[in-house]
């Protein structure tokens, strides 16, 4: 399998500068959320990718990493006023280690089976947190207020810090991304995506490869959902522990193109701001009217475009699989 | 506390049986096509509705509504099948996991702008009221529907065993390909066996609707479970999925009885993960 990485460099390169000079340009604050939003989403695609795109295994629970993040590092803040930052780190450990201990007994599970026992374990953690008083159960967790500043992650006046702050996570996990898919590990992540059985044949240690994909994807995910909470400074099981949210992961990855670097990153590009734009234009009144929309696109994009348009950047030479 | 522990088995078995009718096209749907329908909760929501407007526009009690149901559904499935799911057959796993969960949320937020989110019930169905047993009380519709699911239990079992075109479809959900070099029109069987797991959750639906809260997210926790009870039961397994369906049923009922309630879907989702691990082929699953 080809993987023109020079296109995708140079794609890259114009596309980091139009980010950096964006919200220069672009002073509205509703447009600079969806390219907040857009990042945080692409983040978490780049880490579903390296579960899923280049390992095979289709995790449709990421969302509980996420919350674990989230949560982490808010009750660490609240309770022991332990920095944001350090917080980030301990979150991003804990979802990492929770993923282990799930992954571990899962790690011969294939296909619909492994699919199936993410959602399980993601409403497992929400129905866990949803009654969990010590940190708030259905009622969720308020941050402090504290100093605005870089050191607290916190920024009161403007959107301008979250933006560059979540665009270097995105930059991150892209780094992480790109290094995971040109080393061995990457080799023997799509030996293991190709097939589970020769790659162990051929001597990959399978339960060891596959346990490093989720404990990657699972710490890259709990940084975004640390960044969710010290921008909007509220969480609780329904806007950080959703199945929806999960899906929305994996539809992102499949439009944009699973297992290539910058395929999730494309389809944030496309999907946030729809869904964010229909939700705010006809989203308001409750009247389900987005989320119809969003289904029908689901089901379009699986029927019509399943291996994702960076395919049509890439030209024919890449096949996903 | 025996009759409090007596009267929550009761429960348990009553969700159980439904739960079991639920399951059994899920896993039929499954085993044939290798095709995970995230749908199917949102069947069982239409098929509730469908009862409700019945009632509650043409005053048509939902023990009558049941053919409608099942025949609405089924060729909605078949619908669905035809024009959706038939063509990411050939397409990549991914596009297949991701398919039927458009359909799932389409059809769900199709129902809340329809019919906004409210929860309904239906005001006076035919069957109400409780039987009392002694100790242990025994509400009539869930009793019905409970007798219901296992008689539509026993009829999927027959046609699938006694059929030609029930053996037509075991002999795919067996082996795809030997089915079609023995003549089997697999396309077929794909479109009839997609049409009977929808049309089964239209009984279900219609049973439940007689007393359970019927609202356009009401599928989500029945399939959410269904599809912990099919692995439970065993991968394309019938009889399978209708014992699970009942231990399912059961282990919820006493898991909140003795733990949390608030736990008691938790558990149920515990099951899912530890039967594929300690026995990924579920009880009956080959």
């Amino acid at each position: 399998m080809k993987v023109p990485v020079f296109s995708q460099k140079s794609f890259g390169v114009v596309a980091l500068a139009a980010a950096v000079a964006f919200p220069l340009v672009v002073g509205n604050t509703f447009f600079q959320h969806i390219m907040i939003l857009f990042f945080m989403f692409a983040t978490m695609a780049v880490a579903w990718n390296i579960m899923g795109g280049y390992a095979g295994m289709f995790s449709f629970g990421q969302v509980a990493f996420f919350g674990i993040g989230a949560y982490t590092s808010s009750f660490l803040l609240i309770t022991c006023h332990v920095n944001p930052w350090l917080g980030l780190i301990a979150g991003g450990l804990g979802a990492a280690i929770v993923g282990a201990a799930i992954g571990y007994p899962c790690s011969n599970l294939r296909g619909h089976y492994f699919a199936i026992a993410t959602i399980a374990f993601g409403e497992i953690v929400r129905t866990c947190f949803n009654n969990w008083k010590m940190v708030g159960a259905a009622e969720g967790l308020s941050l402090p207020m504290l100093d605005e500043g870089l050191l607290n992650f916190m920024f009161h006046s403007s959107k301008l810090p979250y933006y560059y702050i979540i665009l270097v996570f995105l930059l991150i996990a892209l780094a992480v991304c790109y290094l995971v898919s040109t080393s061995k590990m990457g080799y023997y992540f799509r030996a293991i995506k190709e097939s589970h059985d020769v790659a162990e044949v051929l001597g990959v240690n399978v339960v060891w490869y596959r346990l490093m994909a989720v404990m990657v994807s699972a710490f890259l995910s709990a940084m975004a959902g640390t960044f969710y909470a010290q921008y909007v400074l509220y969480i609780d099981p329904d806007s950080v522990l959703l199945l929806p949210i999960s899906i929305q992961i994996v539809l992102i990855s499949m439009l944009g193109g699973a297992g290539s670097v910058m395929g999730p990153v494309i389809g944030a590009a496309i999907l946030i701001p729809i869904s964010e734009i229909t939700r705010v234009w006809l989203g308001s009144k409750g009247t389900g009217i987005d989320m119809l929309i969003y289904g029908f696109l689901i089901t379009m994009i699986s029927v019509y475009q399943p291996r994702g348009v960076w395919g049509l950047f890439a030209g024919a030479g890449r096949r996903a699989r | 506390m025996p009759e409090q522990l007596l009267q929550q088995i009761v429960n348990g078995l009553l969700i159980g049986f439904m739960y079991s009718l639920i399951a059994i096209g899920l896993t039929l749907i499954w085993g044939v096509m290798n095709i995970v329908n995230f749908a199917h909760g949102d069947f069982l929501m239409v098929g509730m509705f469908t009862s409700f407007w019945l009632y509650t526009l043409y005053g048509l009690d939902p023990l009558f509504s049941i053919p409608i149901c099942t025949a609405l559904l089924f060729v909605m499935g078949m619908l669905i099948y035809r024009f959706i799911v038939s063509k990411v057959m050939a397409g990549p796993m991914l596009a297949q996991l991701v398919v039927t969960f458009g359909v799932s949320i389409f059809i769900s937020n199709l129902a809340v702008y329809l019919w906004t989110p409210d929860f309904r019930l239906i005001a006076k169905p035919l069957l109400s009221g409780t039987w009392n047993l002694g100790a242990v009380q025994l509400s009539i519709p869930k009793t019905v529907a409970a007798a219901g699911s296992i008689i539509t239990s026993l009829a999927v079992f027959l046609f699938l065993k006694k059929t030609r075109t029930g053996k037509a479809i075991l002999a795919t959900e067996m082996d795809r390909e030997a089915a079609l070099l023995m003549g089997i029109n697999t396309d077929r069987v794909n479109s009839l066996s997609f049409g009977m797991g929808a049309a089964l959750v239209g009984i279900a639906g219609a049973f439940l609707s007689t007393y359970y809260y019927i609202y356009p997210q009401v599928g989500g926790l029945f399939g959410t479970i269904a599809f912990c009870i099919v692995a439970l039961g065993g991968f394309g397994s019938i009889s399978g999925a209708f014992i699970a369906g009942i231990l399912v049923g059961l282990v919820q009922t006493l898991g909140g009885f003795f733990f949390d309630p608030a736990y008691k879907y938790a558990i149920v989702f515990m099951i899912y993960l530890v039967t594929v691990w300690i026995r990924p082929q579920g009880l009956l699953g080959w």
